[in-house]
């Protein structure tokens, strides 16, 4: 199982310009063979043309993509070992389920008998079997991405890339085939490149995910370092949802740090962040890191006590708004400082979400190992 | 209590208002009365015409014993089968290069692809008369079926851009995606076209082959200026039959015509489904 991974596919200062916009600027990247990797970023930031410069129906303007050792420069798309599942999943509605998964290999010129045999291992594979005569217009959407998944499986391709491959579905629909497209990779070990807008989508089914911000990666991290390491502010605000406050780095240890936030106050670390002293930066403190306390303070202030100096990691504020989703309850905390805070807190039990209400005054603590420093 | 019973008029229910159902009565009855008059009077027993004397079958025989109407009658379906299958190569050809490729004067090819359907069938006819007699002095003394040749050039002329409207139109909702997927799996530009773009085209395919014929099988101005003086097609034919009188003849003969052209739309909407013609418009 641990051969050392190779990259199949390489991405080497690959530039493409729409006129005067680069789309997508100077990516260098690798990607490993049997990995699912996923590209995500907002709409427009140059992720689906990155995958289709993969694919090979976009030429980069300038750099070189490499498949599995290989130039793909002059090669047109269906001479490159890669196949693609299209967001409109465009099936070819005037053939049945076993002529649109079997036109690849028609195309190939492979025979008549392993065709058959391989149609129907294809559509087990998507657990579409016995759909061979179903038409595409007597399905429906999920069971036709089903159909596009299994007609480019069949051709064994060293890499399939998925283009927004969840986007229309419904939220129960697109939650089981997170698993499902998990599951298949691993059971066929094809690398799969997948391009989303879905910070979820990205989280639950990748092994490492680039994100991309307007035409450059911003990071290529794992699922949770990404969560929990962001590099900078816009990884930080567009991966899960997060809290940001800007303030002057005033202590940089190996193993401690101190950031002085004008509108959240000392915040502490127990590590290093190898930022200069004195410098602007920025503290990034994600909602669930956040311990809500009933009035009194006293709790919050021990509870800061423990593992941060006197004044650190505490705040005080008033609620002024509530969301209750069932399983936690979202916060809106105006701060003394007059910042806003994004709290959110976990519904353990089932009254807690009564423990606070609108203008109740609390305050808070986080511990020393859940900031982020950001210095971009 | 049955004026109760009755559920109430939804708000956009016309059909159930008398106006409404008395007026689209009205509209089949000026639509179909005149063909429907002139089906009955085919198997009218009188060689005026004017008033019923009873059944008969004979002005059938008579119509179809007359060798030139018969001949006509093969001279327009040959026609029209000629018109029809050149329209469709040449119409779809330009229909998919509008679509699909960008030229130098596409804007100017654009523009006047549909000329011949906007300018009066008069001018045409005119046009093809100096072109072919004066201009190209066309021969007319050529055998079967190379005599028609003028007529099936000019037919196509107006034919042909029908066919570029429809399938222009169908092509406008075609899924690029398909094509880039029929690509991504391994198909050449021909597998493209024949796999993914054909098969898309195909309902407009039918309709504007079905428009070609019709046009070219009832086109009465343009053949009567290309015609040569021994060549002669059933429009041309019945009108000539109808300057001396209108028997129950000439009705027997139209009668067939509708028949034939009944049977074909039906069986050209059945190979196709109405559906998918009915969605290229």
């Amino acid at each position: 199982m641990t051969e050392p991974a190779k990259p199949i596919i390489q991405i080497q200062n690959v530039t493409k310009r729409f006129g005067r916009v680069a789309a997508v600027d100077n990516v260098s990247l690798d990607i490993l063979a049997g990995e699912f990797f996923v590209l995500l970023g907002p709409s427009g930031c140059g992720k689906t043309t990155l995958l289709r410069m993969i694919a090979g129906f976009e030429l980069p303007t300038e750099g070189t993509i490499l498949i599995d050792g290989q130039d793909m420069a002059g090669i047109p798309p269906n001479k490159r070992p890669v196949n693609m599942v299209f967001q409109s999943y465009a099936v070819f509605p005037h053939m049945s389920v076993a002529d649109n998964v079997a036109y690849g290999l028609k195309i190939a010129g492979v025979k008549g008998g392993e065709v058959k045999a391989r149609v129907a291992e294809a559509l087990d594979l998507v657990k579409l079997g016995g759909f061979e005569d179903r038409m595409p217009d007597q399905m429906s959407g999920g069971q036709r991405q089903r159909v596009a998944l299994a007609r480019s499986l069949i051709m064994r391709p060293k890499v399939l890339l998925l283009d927004e491959p969840l986007s229309a579905l419904d939220a129960k629909l697109r939650a089981q085939m997170q698993f499902e497209l998990a599951e298949l990779q691993d059971q066929v070990g094809i690398t799969f490149v997948t391009v989303t807008h879905d910070q979820d989508e990205a989280l639950s089914m990748a092994s490492r995910i680039a994100v991309i911000n307007k035409g450059e990666v911003a990071q290529l991290a794992g699922p949770s370092d990404l969560y929990e390491y962001p590099a900078n502010r816009f990884v930080a605000d567009f991966v899960g949802s997060v809290n940001i406050f800007e303030g002057k780095l005033t202590l940089d240890e190996p193993d401690r740090a101190a950031v002085d936030c004008p509108g959240l106050g000392k915040v502490y670390l127990n590590h290093g962040v190898t930022g200069p002293h004195g410098a602007d930066v920025w503290v990034a403190l994600r909602p669930e890191k956040i311990y809500l306390h009933v009035p009194g303070e006293g709790k919050a202030v021990r509870a800061a006590a423990q593992d941060a100096p006197d004044g650190h990691n505490f705040a005080r504020g008033c609620i002024k708004g509530m969301s209750y989703l069932g399983d936690i309850t979202l916060y809106d905390i105006l701060l003394e400082s007059g910042a806003r805070l994004r709290v959110s807190r976990p519904n353990l039990s089932r009254h807690d979400q009564e423990d606070f209400t609108w203008d109740d005054k609390v305050s808070m603590h986080w511990r020393a190992d859940s900031p982020v420093v950001l210095l971009g | 209590m049955a004026l109760f019973a009755r559920t109430p008029r939804a708000p956009l229910e016309y059909s159930r208002t008398l106006w409404m159902r008395a007026w689209v009565g009205l509209v089949m009855l000026f639509l179909y009365a005149p063909l429907i008059v002139l089906m009955i009077f085919s198997f009218n027993d009188s060689k005026r015409n004017v008033v019923w004397r009873g059944f008969t079958t004979k002005y059938y025989e008579k119509a179809l014993g007359n060798d030139v109407l018969v001949e006509a009658l093969v001279n327009s379906l040959t026609i029209a089968a000629l018109a029809t299958i050149a329209s469709l190569i040449l119409g779809a050809v330009a229909a998919v290069m509008l679509w699909r490729f960008r030229f130098p004067l596409k804007g100017a090819v654009d523009g006047t692809i549909s000329l011949p359907i906007i300018v009066p069938e008069i001018c045409m006819g005119v046009a093809f008369l100096i072109f072919f007699a004066k201009w190209l002095e066309w021969p007319t003394d050529l055998i079967w079926p190379f005599n028609l040749g003028a007529i099936v050039i000019a037919h196509i002329t107006f034919c042909f851009p029908f066919v570029t409207m429809v399938v222009r139109s169908r092509l406008a909702s075609f899924n690029r995606e398909q094509e880039e997927a029929a690509k991504d799996l391994g198909a050449g530009e021909w597998a493209v076209f024949r796999d993914v773009l054909i098969p898309h085209m195909k309902p407009a395919l039918v309709a504007g082959a079905l428009l070609s014929f019709t046009l070219s099988l009832d086109d009465f101005v343009i053949t009567y200026f290309t015609s040569g003086p021994d060549t002669i097609t059933f429009p041309v034919k019945v009108y000539s039959m109808v300057r001396f009188s209108v028997t129950p003849e000439v009705n027997a003969a139209s009668t067939l015509l509708i028949i034939l052209t009944i049977v074909l739309t039906a069986v050209a909407l059945k190979l196709q489904g109405v559906k998918a013609i009915a969605e290229t418009h």
